[in-house]
C-alpha cells in the first residue's frame, strides 16, 4: 500500500504548561481536499507550523510520502513538496508584485545561489511567474509594490507564492479572511483548479461552513489541541461532539 | 551594451545619471584634469572607498545584515600586501601572494562569523562583529614583529609603480607618464572593475533572494530559501571586495598601520557614505564616498576662505574657521539624514516619478 502523502503520527507541542497540539495522528491521502475546523485556539495554525517547519514538535513525527521530516529545516520542508500560504499575510513588502512571484518561481528551479547571470534576463522564469500572476488575476498590478497593495490582493499574491513553488501539499490558512465578498470566488476557483489535480493533498483552515461544504472531502476537528472528530462534511457537521465544541457556540 | 555593463540597473534619473557620469570622466582623467599630487590622492581614495561602501552596502542596504567588522576585512588587504611586500620583496609576485593570503583570511574568517553568529538576532550579531574587529585591531598593533605595531610598515611598490618611474622620455598632454599615474590607473580600473562586479552581485537572482532577506526573513526561509547560507554567501562576498580595496589602498599609499585601516573612524566613515549616498542602492555608495571624501579633504580650504572673506562681521569668522569643520560636516550629515531619509539616490529617483 502507498504512504498517504502527508501523515502525522502523535503530533504534539507544549508551551510551558499549556500543550497546544496535543498527540495529533491523522493522514492525508494524495487528491484530497481536508478542512480543519475548530473554535479559535484550538491550534489549528500551530497543527500547519509543526507541518510546515516553522515550530519544532515536542514530541511525535511528521512524514512526507513516508519519509521522515520532523528534523528538516522549513526551507527543506519547502523543496520536499510543501507549500503553505500563510494566515498574517507574509510578503516582500518593498518589491514589486512580480519581483515576489518570481522569488517563488526561482526557489522552485533551485537558482538561488546565481551570482553571474541577469535577474532580468531569465525569461522562462519570467513567463512562469507572469502565467502565476494571470491566474491569481493580478497581472495588470504587477510593477506596484506589495505594500500599495489591497489587503484582497495581498492575500492573493499570497496564494501565487504558494503556487509557484508547485507544491505537493498545499497548505491553506483561512485563505478568504478579511477578503471582500467579491474577491472570495477568485480564490475558491483557484482552490477547485489545484483540487481537479488528481494527486494535489489540500489542507484548509476555514470558519466560513460553506466555503467548508462546498470544497471539503473531509472534515476533521481540532479542540484544544485534540482531534476531536474526523469524518465526510455531513456526518462531522453534524456529530454532536462538533455541535458543542464549535458550532454550538454560534447558534447558542 | 551599457545595460549590460551596468547589470540592467540604469540610474532610472537623468541627474543621478549626469552625476554619475561627471564622476566616471572626473576619475577617468584624474591625472590630467587635476594634476598634483593631493588631487590625486583625493581621487583615488575616492575609487578605493567607493569599492569599500559598495561592498559595504552589499550587507547592510540589500541584505539587512549590520556588521562593523568591515574595517578588518579592509585591514586585511592591506597587511597582506605590507606583509609580503615588506617581508619578500617590492616584486608582483609578492603582491600576489599577499592578496591570494588575504583574500584566503577574510574568507575564513567572514565564513566562521557567518555560520557561528548569522542565526543570532541582528543586534547581537553586531556586537559580535564588533568584538572580533576590535581583537583583531589589538592584535594587528601586538605583533609588532609581523605588522608593524602602531607605526605600520611602509615598504615598496615594483618598480613601474615607483614615483621616479617614466614610461615614456617625453610628457603626454603636457604632463608626463611617471609611476605614480600608472599606480592611479590601476586603482581606478581595479575599483571600476569590483563596482561593476558588485552591480552584477546585487541584480543576479541571488542579489533578489538577499533583498527578500532583507524584506521577510522568515518568508524567504518559507520559500525554500536556506537564510543562512544566503547571508553567508553575501558576507563572504563582500569580505572579499573590503580586502581588495584595502589591498588597492595599501598599494596606493606604500604603507599599511592600524590608522589607515582598522581604526573604527574608517568604520564609521563607510556607514555614513552608504546611509547619506541611500542604502539599497550601489549608486547611492558612489555619491556618498565622493561627496564624504571631497568634505573630508576640501571642507577646510573652503572654510578658510569664508572665514577671510566675512572677517569684519562679528562671530561669522570664527564660526567658519577651519578648526570647526568637524562641527560643519557633522551639520551637514544630520541635515542629509533629515532631508534625505532615502539618501541622495533616493531622493534623485523620487523627484522623477
Amino acid at each position: 500500500m502507498d504512504a498517504p502523502a502527508l501523515e502525522t503520527r502523535e503530533l504534539t507541542i507544549r508551551f510551558g504548561g499549556h500543550v497546544a497540539v496535543d498527540k495529533v495522528s491523522c493522514s492525508f491521502r494524495a487528491g484530497t481536499l481536508t478542512a480543519i475546523v475548530g473554535p479559535n485556539g484550538a491550534g489549528k495554525t500551530t497543527y500547519f507550523n509543526l507541518i510546515s517547519g516553522q515550530l519544532k514538535a515536542t514530541f511525535g513525527t511528521v512524514l512526507l510520502k513516508g519519509e521522515d521530516m520532523t528534523g528538516l529545516s522549513v526551507s527543506a520542508r519547502t523543496h520536499r513538496g510543501m507549500g503553505r500560504a500563510f494566515q498574517l499575510t507574509n510578503l516582500f513588502p518593498n518589491l514589486t508584485v512580480a519581483e515576489n512571484v518570481r522569488l517563488a518561481v526561482q526557489s522552485r528551479a533551485g537558482v538561488g545561489l546565481d551570482l553571474v547571470s541577469l535577474w532580468s534576463d531569465r525569461a522562462i522564469l519570467i513567463e512562469k511567474a507572469e502565467a502565476m500572476l494571470d491566474r491569481v488575476r493580478l497581472a495588470e498590478r504587477r510593477l506596484a509594490t506589495v505594500a500599495s497593495l489591497s489587503h484582497g490582493d495581498q492575500r492573493k499574491l499570497e496564494v501565487a507564492l504558494m503556487l509557484a513553488l508547485e507544491p505537493d501539499i498545499f497548505m491553506f490558512d483561512e485563505p478568504t479572511a478579511g477578503m471582500s465578498v467579491d474577491e472570495v470566488p477568485t480564490i475558491l476557483e483557484l482552490i477547485q483548479g489545484i483540487k481537479a489535480r488528481s494527486d494535489a493533498t489540500i489542507l484548509l483552515v476555514e470558519h466560513k461552513m460553506d466555503v467548508v461544504r462546498s470544497l471539503a472531502d473531509r472534515i476533521i476537528v481540532l479542540h484544544n489541541g485534540q482531534l476531536v472528530a474526523d469524518g465526510p462534511p455531513a456526518e462531522v457537521i453534524a456529530s454532536p461532539v462538533v455541535q458543542e465544541a464549535y458550532l454550538g457556540q454560534a447558534v447558542a | 551594451m551599457l545595460r549590460h555593463l551596468l547589470s540592467g540597473d540604469l540610474p532610472r534619473s537623468h541627474a543621478l545619471g549626469a552625476v554619475l557620469m561627471i564622476v566616471l570622466v572626473a576619475l577617468a582623467g584624474a591625472p590630467f584634469l587635476f594634476p598634483g599630487s593631493q588631487s590625486l590622492n583625493v581621487a583615488a581614495k575616492i575609487c578605493v572607498f567607493i569599492v569599500l561602501a559598495a561592498s559595504y552596502d552589499l550587507l547592510l542596504g540589500y541584505t539587512g545584515i549590520v556588521s562593523f567588522a568591515h574595517t578588518m576585512f579592509y585591514g586585511i588587504g592591506g597587511y597582506g600586501i605590507a606583509i609580503a611586500m615588506h617581508g619578500i620583496s617590492a616584486t608582483w609576485g609578492a603582491m600576489g601572494i599577499g592578496i591570494a593570503l588575504a583574500l584566503l583570511a577574510s574568507l575564513i574568517l567572514a565564513v566562521i562569523i557567518g555560520l557561528f553568529s548569522l542565526r543570532v538576532r541582528a543586534i547581537f550579531f553586531a556586537m559580535i562583529t564588533l568584538a572580533v574587529a576590535s581583537a583583531f585591531a589589538v592584535l594587528a598593533s601586538q605583533l609588532r614583529d609581523i605588522t608593524g605595531g602602531e607605526d605600520g610598515r611602509s615598504y615598496s611598490v615594483p618598480m613601474v609603480l615607483r614615483p621616479s618611474f617614466r614610461l615614456f622620455d617625453e610628457p603626454v598632454l603636457g604632463v608626463s607618464i611617471t609611476g605614480r599615474m600608472l599606480s592611479y590607473y590601476i586603482v581606478f580600473f581595479s575599483s571600476l572593475l569590483l563596482f561593476l562586479a558588485a552591480l552584477r552581485i546585487v541584480n543576479s537572482p541571488f542579489g533578489r533572494v538577499l533583498q527578500a532577506i532583507r524584506e521577510n526573513e522568515f518568508r524567504a526561509e518559507a520559500l525554500g530559501y536556506r537564510v543562512v547560507v544566503y547571508r553567508t554567501v553575501a558576507s563572504v562576498l563582500s569580505a572579499a571586495m573590503a580586502t581588495l580595496a584595502g589591498a588597492l589602498m595599501a598599494l596606493w599609499l606604500r604603507y599599511t598601520g592600524p590608522d589607515t585601516t582598522l581604526s573604527f573612524a574608517i568604520m564609521i566613515d563607510i556607514l555614513l557614505m552608504v546611509v547619506i549616498g541611500g542604502m539599497g542602492t550601489l549608486y547611492g555608495a558612489v555619491l556618498g564616498a565622493v561627496i564624504f571624501i571631497l568634505a573630508q579633504n576640501y571642507l577646510q580650504l573652503v572654510m578658510a576662505k569664508l572665514s577671510a572673506a566675512t572677517s569684519g562681521i562679528p562671530l561669522l569668522p570664527q564660526l567658519l574657521h577651519p578648526d570647526r569643520w568637524l562641527l560643519w560636516l557633522g551639520i551637514l550629515f544630520v541635515l542629509s539624514v533629515y532631508f534625505f531619509p532615502t539618501g541622495i539616490v533616493g531622493r534623485l529617483r523620487a523627484g522623477r516619478r
